[in-house]
């Protein structure tokens, strides 16, 4: 009798099938929630601002900060000096401000439109669920306004200020004035300056000397309306010898135009505190022949003014069809120590120009930096990043890696760090490597009877370890499922 | 006068005096990307680190040839040696002597006319479309009957090592040019060095381009020891069109700004490239070293090594690119830079730079800056040596990486003991 051979269920993959099948992934956050918005027309010009202020109900000493902004960004010129291309942004064709409409200020989170909660339940991320059972708490800002924060009370216990950065604004002008624009001047460059003319809103975070944040805070991000423009402004101050870890996520629907996302994130660690800032940007990154997505240009930095404090910046970039982001650390206080660890995924037609700048002021300032790109599809890769050691810094240490890793032969990885030291008692360490997938590691593994897919997933996991390692329990499940639809099996 | 109008002058002047030249309407065009690129400032990128623009307020002369007897500024072993010697810019066909008679040396304006016609016009200037500057603009619209093309016809091996020397005289801009062509098979040890007569402020902005044909082979050497009044840029821009071998070392010990561009073109598969360089920079000298090695084609190796001592206020600049285009599949690029600070005033900038868009690669680049190595110290002093001879010795070893990379055994042992006096160490 003869035997057929059965054929197997599914096709062996070869490598070209995975990279179509990472390539087709779709981004799963790209619904539009229907909600109403309050919106200020299109365009960009003083009255604008003072509509934004008018409607944040702010002081006047908080226009004139931002007019001043304005005048100043007018005089500014987009930087180019990026490795990454786009159209020019007519930045008078955008909408800065987008409110969803309620007709009342909520007085508690079962207040807010059910519409929006659905929005964030379908991100995993369902206001109340978080509130009874995880602990973190989260502060979510739709297109510009912050809707909801929760865990206030809890907070508020400890002294801890956990709110909207407008909220703060009324409730707390003296910590604002004392240090908004404090670690990223409006002057600093052309989009913090525009961000500081029409922030709508962000987040605030105050924890006073010797408290210990109990729990994770957080913020979710997302643009909604059409043609709108996200601005948001973080602040966190950790007073002495406090501590607190901090996480940021993004999302936003699927269009066919760009959005401009230009936020300004301000970190201040006084003597001995420390700040633990992470981030999962999953922004749209546009559809497989580079439309649309979102133009992430943002400024973050941190600043270790007190002896012995520490600031770390964990991020994953998988989204946004630009980023343009260099998380930094003012090494200020003597004994200080900056971290920053990345992990960049780009796929088809994205670009993200990333990295990071550690100053080193004080003495006995360390740093550190893991930078891991992954490219695959059409996508570009760029670490940027510079270490700068003073003359007054003696005994400063860096040691800095930055690996790429190139899926496929159409995308491009590169790595620009620079490196300035000044004095001779300062070790500073670089190494980088850009390869692809080792066939020997991949036969390893099909030897083993691992599938390619499941191999490559498995190897990818590895080359990302050192910085998802980093991240707090909550995110670090969502970034490991992120870099699997990302990027599952684009090799062979 | 400042020298930018002084130099527009200059310019209309060669044009009209040297109308009828092959040169003129390439002196032409790249005086007009002079004009729009001008003089660049630390806002351009490729100049970060590095000040050039007062030189151009200064009142310098465009040199001409002097006749001056250049045997103090000789390498050793140029008794049998080929010399081309350069004054103010301008070659000197009397001070020089070509020993091999495989080594064609013309005019550039000559071989643009004759049968080297083809080959002259094809390379003349490619380094344009890597350097886009001010700068080396400047030297292509200076290019006069004093800029040389030498050839290696195909098969031949240069008998003799070719000395280079750029020697300036009075407070001059010197803008020496030479194109070398390497015929198939043909071989060709260069050493070139730079010296100044006068203590007067010089700045001489050189280029030389290299054309390495299929399996040539090219030993490149440079050294810069000068006094502080003089200043260099210097580009030695290499294109290997066919599978071919390069080996470059620079060794800059001394100057004002001392600034080398350093490209290799890799055009052909299974190119190799070897870049050395040591700078060891003293008082208020700058060091620049900017390099590029860029991968057209797929299975080229290159690897690069640059070590840096730095010394009293002196600053080390390295710039580092590495350039995979998409179908140089298989390449592999190796880049290092090291540095020593020697004292609390001394600084380094270093940036080592990859830019990939090929997957098949392997690429790395490693950097480090610190002081020197306080257990070898103590080891050394442990066993009685002194705490200075323990310092020179250990930075003679540092630098010792890179001399042994020198082949010829004169030069190498000529620069071993420019930086051994510089330490005060006795080679033993």
């Amino acid at each position: 009798m003869k035997t057929e051979i059965e054929k197997p269920a599914r096709p062996i993959h070869d490598s070209e099938d995975y990279l179509e099948q990472a390539i087709q992934a779709e981004y799963k956050y790209g619904f539009v929630t229907n909600i109403e918005a309050d919106e200020a027309p299109k365009g960009l010009n003083e009255n604008i601002i003072r509509f934004i202020s008018e409607k944040k109900n702010e002081p006047a000493w908080m226009l004139d900060w931002r007019l001043k902004a304005f005048t100043h960004w007018q005089k500014m010129k987009e930087p180019a000096w990026a490795n990454i291309q786009y159209d020019p942004i007519d930045y008078q064709d955008i909408k800065y401000y987008s409110a969803p409409k309620q007709k009342v200020k909520p007085k508690s989170l079962d207040e807010i439109d059910p519409e929006l909660r659905r929005t964030f339940e379908k991100l995993g991320i369902s206001l109340d669920e978080q509130k009874r059972l995880s602990g973190v708490a989260v502060d979510a800002v739709v297109d510009s306004v912050s809707i909801g924060t929760t865990f206030k009370a809890q907070l508020a216990e400890l002294g801890i200020i956990f709110c909207s950065i407008s909220e703060a604004i009324q409730e707390h002008p003296e910590l604002i004035k004392e240090y908004l624009s404090s670690v990223v001047p409006i002057t600093d460059n052309y989009f913090s300056a525009l961000n500081a003319a029409v922030f709508t809103d962000g987040s605030f975070v105050y924890i006073p000397k010797g408290v210990r944040c109990p729990m994770e805070l957080s913020t979710y991000f997302r643009i909604n309306a059409e043609n709108t423009g996200q601005f948001e402004r973080t602040l966190i101050i950790a007073d002495e010898g406090s501590y607190v870890s901090y996480l940021e996520g993004c999302t936003a629907p699927m269009r066919d135009e760009n959005q401009l996302h230009a936020a300004v994130v301000e970190l201040i660690a006084m003597k001995d505190a420390e700040i633990k800032y992470s981030t999962v940007q999953n922004w749209y990154p546009g559809d497989k022949n580079g439309n649309g997505g979102i133009y992430n240009f943002v400024t973050k930095r941190g600043i270790c003014k007190g002896d012995n404090s520490k600031i770390s910046w964990t991020q994953v970039e998988t989204g946004s069809a630009i980023t343009w982001k260099y998380p930094s650390v003012i090494l200020k206080g003597d004994n200080s120590v900056g971290e920053f660890y990345s992990v960049a995924v780009t796929n088809n037609y994205q670009q993200a120009d990333t990295g990071t700048k550690m100053m080193h002021l004080g003495k006995n300032t360390k740093s550190r930096i893991v930078s891991k790109g992954i490219s695959a599809g059409f996508s570009n890769n760029s670490y940027r990043g510079l270490v700068q050691v003073n003359k007054n810094a003696t005994n400063a240490r860096n040691f800095s890696q930055c690996d790429s890793l190139l899926l496929g032969d159409k995308c491009g990885a590169h790595t620009f760090p620079y490196i300035e030291v000044k004095n001779n008692s300062s070790v500073v360490e670089h190494e980088a490597t850009t390869s692809k997938i080792g066939e020997d590691q991949l036969f390893y593994c099909n030897q083993r009877g691992m599938d390619t897919e499941t191999a490559v997933a498995l190897i990818i996991n590895g080359f990302a370890k050192e910085v998802m390692n980093q991240l707090p329990m909550e995110f670090a499940v969502e970034a490991q499922k992120l870099l699997a639809i990302s990027l599952e099996g684009s090799v062979g | 006068m400042d020298t930018t109008t002084y130099i527009k002058e200059q310019f209309d002047q060669l044009q009209s005096a040297d109308s009828g030249s092959q040169l003129s309407a390439k002196r032409q065009d790249a005086f007009t990307a002079f004009s729009n690129w001008g003089i660049p400032t630390t806002r351009h990128e490729e100049w970060k680190y590095t000040r050039i623009g007062s030189f151009f307020n200064k009142s310098f002369e465009i040199g001409a040839s002097k006749s001056i007897s250049i045997d103090a500024y000789r390498l050793p072993g140029h008794e049998t040696a080929n010399e081309l010697v350069f004054i103010n810019g301008q070659y000197s066909a009397e001070l020089s002597s070509i020993r091999s008679k495989e080594l064609t040396v013309i005019s550039l304006e000559e071989a643009l006319q004759n049968e080297y016609a083809d080959i002259a016009n094809k390379h003349f200037n490619h380094s344009a479309s890597y350097l886009k500057d001010g700068i080396n603009a400047l030297n292509t619209a200076f290019v006069t009957k004093g800029a040389v093309f030498a050839a290696v016809k195909k098969g031949k091996i240069v008998s003799h090592p070719v000395y280079i020397y750029n020697i300036t005289d009075g407070q001059v801009l010197a803008l020496p040019r030479t194109l070398v062509h390497l015929g198939e098979n043909a071989q060709i040890q260069i050493v070139e060095t730079f010296a100044s007569v006068s203590k007067s402020e010089s700045l001489t902005n050189q280029v030389m381009e290299i054309v390495v044909e299929k399996d040539a082979i090219l030993e490149y050497c440079k050294i810069q020891n000068e006094n502080e009044h003089a200043n260099q840029v210097s580009t030695t821009h290499i294109r290997q069109t066919g599978k071919s071998l390069v080996n470059a070392v620079t060794i800059s010990l001394n100057g004002g700004i001392v600034r080398n561009n350093t490209n290799v073109v890799m055009e052909a598969s299974y190119c190799e490239a070897h870049l050395y360089g040591l700078y060891f920079p003293k008082g208020n000298t700058l060091i620049d070293n900017h390099t590029v090695v860029d991968n057209v084609e797929p299975h080229c190796f290159s690897n690069e090594l640059y070590k840096g001592m730095l010394d009293e206020n002196g600053t080390g600049v390295f710039n580092g690119k590495i350039f995979v285009r998409q179908p140089a599949q298989k390449t592999n690029a190796f880049q290092s830079n090291k540095n020593v600070l020697l004292s609390d005033a001394a600084s380094v900038n270093t940036k080592p730079q990859l830019e990939i868009f090929a997957d098949d690669v392997k690429c790395s680049h490693g950097c480090t800056v610190g002081k020197l190595d306080e257990e070898g110290l103590f080891y050394l002093q442990s066993r009685g040596v002194p705490e200075k001879t323990a310092k020179a010795m250990l930075l003679h070893g540092f630098a010792g990486d890179i001399l042994e990379k020198i082949k010829l055994a004169p030069i190498r042992a000529y620069v071993d003991q420019l930086i051994a006096d510089r330490l005060e160490f006795e080679i033993a």
